[in-house]
């Protein structure tokens, strides 16, 4: 018998129990929209990490002390660097633009009447530069500002709003950690991380004023480097790993006790993770898409029992069974095909609506809608073999006289 | 009456159990049995005869405990179940008592079953389904569903169906017994005319006399043997 006979036969015979087959179908829809759904959002979470890390200043390369451990973490206990090792970096590796000081702590900082707490950091004049991120009042901090120790801060979005509300906070005077400090910039809102950090509750200052006055101590917990161009990262990571070898006087053959971290490994660690939460979000999935394969099996198998007679009339007209087989092997993947095609459009505007509402790129991954399809019809074939094998091995005679 | 002619359906020496162990029922104990292209015969018994089971071996619905059934001296027992569904396709036509239609399915898809599972193409199956349907009087009913239609016209929908392949063999299992008087005589007379215009065989199973007498030749079943063989009654 002719496929295209079959799949009508098929079709004509779901269509007269109309419910009973949308029902049917539910499980596989539900599932195959989950798959899309979780791909779909994954894809567009990497996307929004991606250009989030890359807005962080793609060429940009972080030095922190500690042997790599794992997935980016720094081991503890590591000497710090110093001021000498921050010029010898800019000074001897060509493939590095500039550097600059990042040390972080949190304090307290209280105007008037506000007081709140916050990060500060303690930067060089390049930081901004390095971070690709610009004031949008009042000005940056300068060499000057550096060189004599300023008190002197920049201030982000969030604390300009918590402190000085509409108030015009350039040059007003903030406590920071009990010094006096003068607000000479705000930076412009970068909003929430994909950590869900507040990018904008910080305030910089000159490192140099924060070793001093701050900390009471210079050394430097964390470098920002950026190299000289995006195709030069390898190369500027490879002479600062060699230089703070040699000035760190590492031996051949011994571990660093220091890493420089690119923001390409950082893209691929955020990838790692939403790669494993897609994958188990794939899993609960692909358990629907089990339980709506059990269900097409049920259905097939009540169907088959139920037509027992219809089958043995066919048995007796001359169907093969071969041609049983197909009849309820086909009914059973044009039930779960269907089923796959409404759970794609049924995902699509799921991850359509959900993008909307979370704030993420849409994106609806092919691969995702094929595979998601192709799952369908595999599911409709195994579990619908049995029941269509139960039918094609029936005895005509005993067929026929099934009430 | 058609002694040297070649035996078209031959049972030899047949016996049918039917269950296992203490419960087994022997339907057909050595049932010997020549059919001849061309005949109209009734087979005859109470129920539990046998002469249902003899009409499904001779269908290749069923197959014989012991035994040899011939198809123009072939055994069917060395048939494969493809030639055996191919059998059924194209040499046989069945009629049963209950119709056996598909119900929610048209008149003309009913008829187009057999031709559907012989590979013919569409546009010829609805060709030849509509001129069986003709043939058995229902012209203008193909679209009706068998619920619309009275027993008498489930019944020719049947025969048309059984008819649409151009069978050798009509193998009816009382195919009266749901019908009233009236209507019996006009399947009957349709069925005789088959077997006298076109030459199709006929094997028909009934416990009707009246039915039986219009048959050519008269088989009888009691306790799954033959008692009789004789040609048509008087009528």
């Amino acid at each position: 018998m002719r496929l295209g006979t079959t799949t009508g036969l098929a079709v004509s015979a779901l269509l007269r129990s109309k419910l009973r087959s949308l029902l049917t179908t539910l499980g596989v829809v539900i599932g195959v929209a989950a798959v899309i759904v979780m791909q779909s959002m994954g894809a567009g979470a990497t996307a929004m990490v991606t250009g989030e890390l890359s807005g962080m200043g793609s060429n940009m390369l972080m030095l922190v002390p500690g042997a790599t451990q794992g997935m980016g973490g720094a081991s503890l206990g590591a000497p710090l660097f110093t001021r000498a090792d921050l010029e010898a970096i800019v000074r001897e590796c060509p493939a590095v633009r500039s550097a600059s000081v990042m040390n972080v702590r949190s304090v307290r900082v209280v105007t008037g009447d506000e007081n709140r707490s916050t990060n500060l950091y303690g930067v060089s004049p390049t930081y901004l530069e390095i971070r690709q991120w610009l004031t949008v009042m009042g000005r940056s901090l300068t060499d000057e500002d550096e060189r004599q120790g300023a008190k002197v801060c920049v201030i982000g979005e969030t604390n300009r709003m918590e402190l000085f509300g509409s108030v015009d906070p350039i040059g007003a005077e903030i406590r920071v950690h009990d010094m006096a400090c003068t607000v000479v910039g705000v930076l412009e809102p970068k909003g929430a991380s994909t950590f869900g950090q507040d990018q904008d509750d910080l305030v910089l200052m000159p490192a140099s004023t924060y070793g001093r006055r701050i900390m009471g101590d210079d050394r430097i917990g964390v470098m920002m480097l950026s190299a000289a161009a995006e195709d030069r990262i390898d190369e500027a990571k490879a002479q600062v790993e060699s230089l703070m070898r040699q000035r760190r006087r590492i031996l051949e053959g011994e571990d660093n006790d220091f890493t420089v971290r690119d923001m390409r490994e950082l893209i691929a660690i955020m990838g790692t993770i939403t790669g494993v939460l897609t994958s188990l979000l794939a899993g609960v999935a692909a358990i629907s898409l089990l339980v709506g394969g059990i269900g097409i099996m049920n259905i097939m198998l009540v169907s088959v029992t139920e037509r027992t007679r219809e089958i043995g009339i066919r048995l007796a007209l001359g169907a093969r069974a071969r041609d049983i087989l197909s009849q309820f092997l086909v009914e059973a993947v044009v039930l779960s095909l269907t089923g796959g095609l409404l759970g794609l459009v049924l995902g699509a505007a799921g991850s359509f609506a959900a993008s909307r509402v979370l704030d993420l790129p849409f994106t609806l991954p092919a691969q995702a809608a094929a595979l998601a399809v192709g799952v369908s019809v595999v599911v409709g074939v195994l579990f619908g073999v049995f029941p269509a094998r139960k039918a094609a091995h029936l005895r005509p005679i005993e067929a026929l006289r099934f009430e | 009456m058609q002694a040297p002619r070649a035996p078209l359906l031959s049972l030899r020496k047949i016996t049918k159990i039917f269950g296992e162990g203490d419960a087994t029922v022997q339907a057909l104990r050595g049932v010997d049995l020549d059919i001849y292209p061309g005949e109209f015969v009734a087979i005859m018994g109470t129920s539990g005869s046998g002469k249902s089971t003899a009409m499904n071996i001779l269908g290749c619905l069923d197959a014989p405990t012991k035994g040899q059934y011939l198809v123009e001296g072939i055994p069917v027992e060395s048939l494969s179940g493809d030639v055996l569904a191919a059998l059924r396709n194209d040499r046989f036509g069945f009629v049963f008592q209950g119709f056996n239609l598909l119900p929610r399915t048209s008149a003309l898809d009913n008829v187009e079953l057999p031709l559907v599972y012989a590979d013919v193409s569409a546009s010829e199956r609805h060709v030849r389904a509509r001129r069986a349907l003709a043939e058995v009087g229902l012209a203008g009913r193909e679209r009706a569903h068998p619920n619309q239609l009275s027993g008498g016209q489930q019944q020719r929908v049947a025969i048309a169906r059984a008819l649409v392949n151009a069978p050798e063999v009509l193998l009816a299992d009382e195919p009266t017994g749901n019908l009233d008087t009236r209507t019996s005589a006009e399947i009957m007379a349709l069925l005789v005319a088959l077997n006298r215009d076109r030459g199709i065989t006929i094997v028909m199973v009934t416990h009707d006399v009246g039915i039986a007498a219009y048959a050519g030749r008269l088989v009888t079943f009691r306790d799954g043997l033959i008692i009789s063989d004789q040609p048509r009654l008087a009528a």
